[in-house]
């Protein structure tokens, strides 16, 4: 069990490469953190999910 | 004349940065940045409930129109989630700038410049180039210049008010204060006369966004934000005539009809 942007959802992902192609963000702009660290696009396929972990899936959007 | 402004060592022309949020529709607010002639706009990340099309849809439509980004760290209200916005921001946008918010007070939406402070002396170390969304207090901005800024964007009023130029003294005294730094008027501009105002102290830029947005006709009150802060650029190079308590007449007394002499 993880949290994903304050949901807690089940998964099969082993890492957040994986996550994100399993909610279908692959190839999308996204950023992403895990547990209030960010993690970068080149780390994505390295870095492992733990039960608890609680990710952020960010996209670019209108700002002020 | 027209000339340009310095953000860490990049020049651009326009003197007006512009907010991409709450405009009607993507394309009155592609119309509104063109017809702004601004070169610099800001952005944010977010939540995407739906999936990232939307995300990807404003995305390519901002990259269409070939201005550079500043990403914001809007709505954070601790150093620590301004910092880590901030690194997905760099993550996403591809660059080292970053419009820093740290909010302190729900209401106003005033700066917590206690954590806006340690915030900016991290990213900085990270490498980071940090637009401060500050008060006008001087001394926070020359803590700001010493952990590393190179700019500073002192607010006009509370975002989103409207209200313009809440303390021009303190605007005017921090221009004096910091003569080589570029300052940027941020938050609170309603009106073009407004921006015109701030230029005219001899501001270097302002961001503003709810103004242009919100107005009845968005794309047409960006062109009017272009021309004010124009104006008000020549006005302050033209330099502007002492105010005076008494009437003076602009019309040559010498040779008046029906005088004595």
């Amino acid at each position: 069990m993880i949290i994903v942007n304050g949901e807690t959802m089940e998964t099969k992902a082993q890492t957040v490469a994986e996550l994100l192609d399993e909610l279908g963000y692959e190839d999308m702009p996204v950023a992403t953190a895990r547990n209030m660290m960010v993690v970068r696009k080149r780390e994505r396929a390295e870095t492992k999910l733990n039960d608890g972990d609680r990710i952020e899936i960010l996209v670019p959007m209108q700002g002020g | 004349m027209k000339d340009g402004v310095t953000f860490y060592g990049e020049t651009v022309s326009s003197r007006l940065l512009l907010g991409t949020a709450q405009y009607p529709s993507p394309a009155i607010l592609s119309d509104a940045i063109k017809d702004s002639g601004s070169e610099i706009v800001t952005v944010s990340l977010r939540r995407e409930s739906t999936g990232a099309k939307g995300g990807r849809a404003f995305w390519d439509l901002i990259k269409a129109l070939n201005v550079r980004v500043l990403p914001n760290t809007a709505g954070c209200h601790s150093a620590k989630e301004a910092i880590t916005t901030a690194e997905m921001a760099r993550d996403v946008f591809d660059t080292d700038w970053i419009k820093l918010e740290v909010i302190g007070h729900a209401d106003t939406l005033q700066p917590d410049v206690f954590g806006l402070v340690e915030s900016a002396r991290e990213l900085v170390a990270q490498g980071f180039k940090v637009f401060p969304y500050t008060t006008d207090d001087l001394v926070v901005g020359e803590k700001l210049l010493a952990v590393g800024c190179e700019v500073l964007m002192p607010w006009g009023a509370p975002i989103g008010s409207g209200k313009g130029l809440n303390n021009a003294f303190a605007l005017k005294t921090m221009r004096a204060h910091f003569p080589n730094v570029p300052l940027v008027v941020d938050a609170g501009i309603g009106l073009p006369s407004h921006a015109a105002a701030a230029l005219e102290l001899g501001y270097d830029a302002v961001l503003l966004n709810t103004a242009v947005a919100k107005a009845g006709d968005p794309v047409a009150m960006a062109k009017a934000f272009a021309l004010a802060v124009e104006a008000g650029r020549l006005s302050y190079h033209a330099g502007a005539m002492e105010a005076r308590d008494m009437a003076v007449p602009s019309t040559p007394v010498l040779g008046l009809a029906f005088s004595e002499s």
